[in-house]
């Protein structure tokens, strides 16, 4: 088989050795995470991530400007937003619009001014900035001025810590190594957390790195949490035997202390 | 001390959840109500998620309710026959109610739903006790003993189905107690509360029971229709957290058996007085609520439109 293979191979690499003898090859990311996994545990208080890298290239730092940013994206699923109007004096939730997916948690770090390190083109193509990430595709029938939906999408999450824009917290050091830290908040949710690091020229991305952080439920809260899906009939027994046996001991041990 | 909740998926301070317990605990104690009424909107208040709060909240009182009716079961204050009526029509009451607190979630008017819930039935309560107990305690310092007489007769009494409820010393009908029974259990699924404060006034005034024994048979109901209510939840929605529920019942529970005590050392007519101005107190902040302009119009929740 491999055998076999062989020749195809090097008819395929040969253009591309051809390629690099007449330009260098392109830069590389080489990275990595204090941590690749996160257990929530009962005493989760939220936790930081170092994400550290440097970047490759086979030539001198090239002229003009070199920016790195560095997204970290939760989980994604469905949200609706509703808006609240008054109707006959109180304030009812009148207005909805559903959103097809935005992340539960989303944190962009530049080592620059957003604006000027990353091209509005470069943006469409790589769903860099959070208004990007949310797919909103669709949603104009549902209700009028959508966009005022994902805007206020943003505004609530941004306001509760879950999307973040830390311009200038990208620590670039001579234009190749780079390192910041992104704070995960307490109130995380499980799933897969996606890295991303872009490394930019004037503007244009010349170089991607995706890695990922496993955010779990471990311990008490895993045990608690699988039971409640699992066995929902006995996790409601449970509780109520627990509640009903801390009635009791409450009561026969202020009967105990009175005697 | 932060403490990562694992249904609520929020991170509170494992303090401050003993404190409310407590403080909910000392104030169902003295009371003789389940406390439902204060526990789902404060935990509403610290970010915790409405479904959960409810379902948590009908959890809680099931412990305060046990550590209460043991209390009262020694003075011999629970009438058991009636309890048992309130309760089956309590449970399919209850029944009801999560299947309109399901149907309200997918509406997205489960919020509105339970403030309105909740500013109605407290603040008529509230306002109809605080009236009456006010008067009573007016009478009671005038120095004139109010005249109770032990028979009174209202269409209460012309009903059907009659039976003889020997612990309150009654012979009515069982219809009445059984739809104060159905809308209680309605109310505890839909508010997570247990309903002690429809209930006590309702088998004072509308079943004519003797305040001596109101307050351990409405524990007694109490107690299995919340239990019934969060189990439904767990099953239905998975909006029961363990975590959450055993610090506020740790804290309940103690609360509860101090608040007993100052309770018993208190006049009936003050007590009365107290808690009609607290569950008014309740009304009125959500009431508030609902009229005020709210400083973010929009809100987030996770999860798709049916």
């Amino acid at each position: 088989m491999i055998r076999a293979l062989a020749p195809l191979l090097i008819a395929l690499a040969l253009p591309v050795l051809a390629q690099d003898a007449a330009a260098p090859k392109p830069e590389t990311i080489v990275s990595g995470l204090s941590q690749n996994r996160v257990a929530i545990t009962a005493d989760f208080d939220g936790s930081e991530i170092l994400v550290y890298g440097a970047i490759k290239r086979e030539f001198p730092v090239p002229e003009g400007r070199v920016d790195v940013i560095i997204t970290v994206e939760g989980p994604s699923g469905p949200v609706t937003v509703r808006r609240k109007e008054r109707v006959a004096g109180i304030w009812i939730n009148n207005a909805s619009v559903r959103v097809d997916s935005a992340p539960s948690f989303y944190a962009v770090a530049t080592s620059g001014e957003l604006a000027t390190s990353l091209s509005a083109t470069e943006n469409i193509r790589h769903n860099i900035t959070i208004d990007r990430v949310i797919r909103a595709v669709g949603i104009a029938s549902e209700a009028d001025a959508s966009a005022d939906f994902v805007h206020a999408l943003v505004r609530v999450r941004s306001d509760e810590g879950r999307y973040r824009l830390l311009e200038n917290k990208v620590q670039l050091t001579e234009s190749t190594l780079f390192r910041t830290d992104v704070a995960l908040p307490a109130n995380l949710i499980e799933g897969t957390y996606k890295v991303r690091m872009f490394v930019l020229r004037e503007g244009r991305v010349v170089a991607v790195q995706e890695r990922f952080i496993g955010v779990r439920k471990a311990g008490l809260e895993r045990l608690i949490f699988n039971l409640s899906r699992e066995q929902p009939l006995a996790y409601g027994l449970i509780s109520l035997v627990l509640a009903a046996f801390a009635g009791w001991a409450a009561s026969a041990a202020f009967r105990f202390i009175r005697i | 001390m932060q403490l990562y909740l694992p249904i609520a998926e929020v991170s509170v301070d494992a303090f401050l959840l003993l404190g409310i317990g407590g403080i909910v605990g000392f104030l169902s104690g003295m009371f003789g109500v389940g406390g439902g009424f204060l526990i789902t909107p404060l935990l509403l208040f610290i970010g915790v998620p409405p479904g959960v709060a409810v379902a948590t909240g009908a959890n809680q009182v099931v412990a305060s309710s046990v550590s209460g009716v043991l209390a009262q079961l020694k003075r011999k204050a629970v009438d058991f026959r009636m309890g048992f009526v309130l309760l089956v029509a309590g449970v399919a009451g209850s029944i009801v109610g999560v299947r309109v607190f399901a149907w309200m979630e997918k509406l997205g008017q489960l919020d509105l739903f339970v403030q309105l819930c909740y500013v109605v039935f407290l603040g008529f309560i509230g306002a109809t006790m605080f009236q009456e107990s006010l008067r009573a305690l007016l009478r009671a310092k005038g120095g004139k003993a109010p005249v109770r007489r032990a028979h009174t007769h209202s269409w209460v009494h012309r009903l059907p189905l009659k039976m003889k409820f020997r612990t309150s010393g009654l012979y009515i009908s069982i219809i009445p107690p059984a739809l104060v029974g159905a809308f209680v259990g309605f109310l505890a699924a839909i508010m997570g509360v247990g309903g002690g404060f429809i209930l006590v006034p309702a088998m004072i005034y509308l079943l004519g029971m003797p305040t001596r024994v109101v307050i351990g048979t409405s524990l007694f109901q109490i107690i299995f229709v919340t239990g019934f209510t969060t189990v439904m939840h767990a099953v239905n929605s998975q909006t029961v957290d363990m975590m959450l529920a055993l610090l506020l019942i740790l804290g309940g529970v103690i609360g509860a058996q101090i608040g007993t005590r100052v309770g018993v050392k208190l006049k009936a007519e003050l007590l009365r007085v107290l808690l009609a101005a607290l569950v008014l107190a309740v009304a009125i902040r959500i009431g508030v609520d609902l009229l005020v302009q709210p400083a973010e119009l929009f809100s987030v929740a996770p999860g798709v439109l049916p």
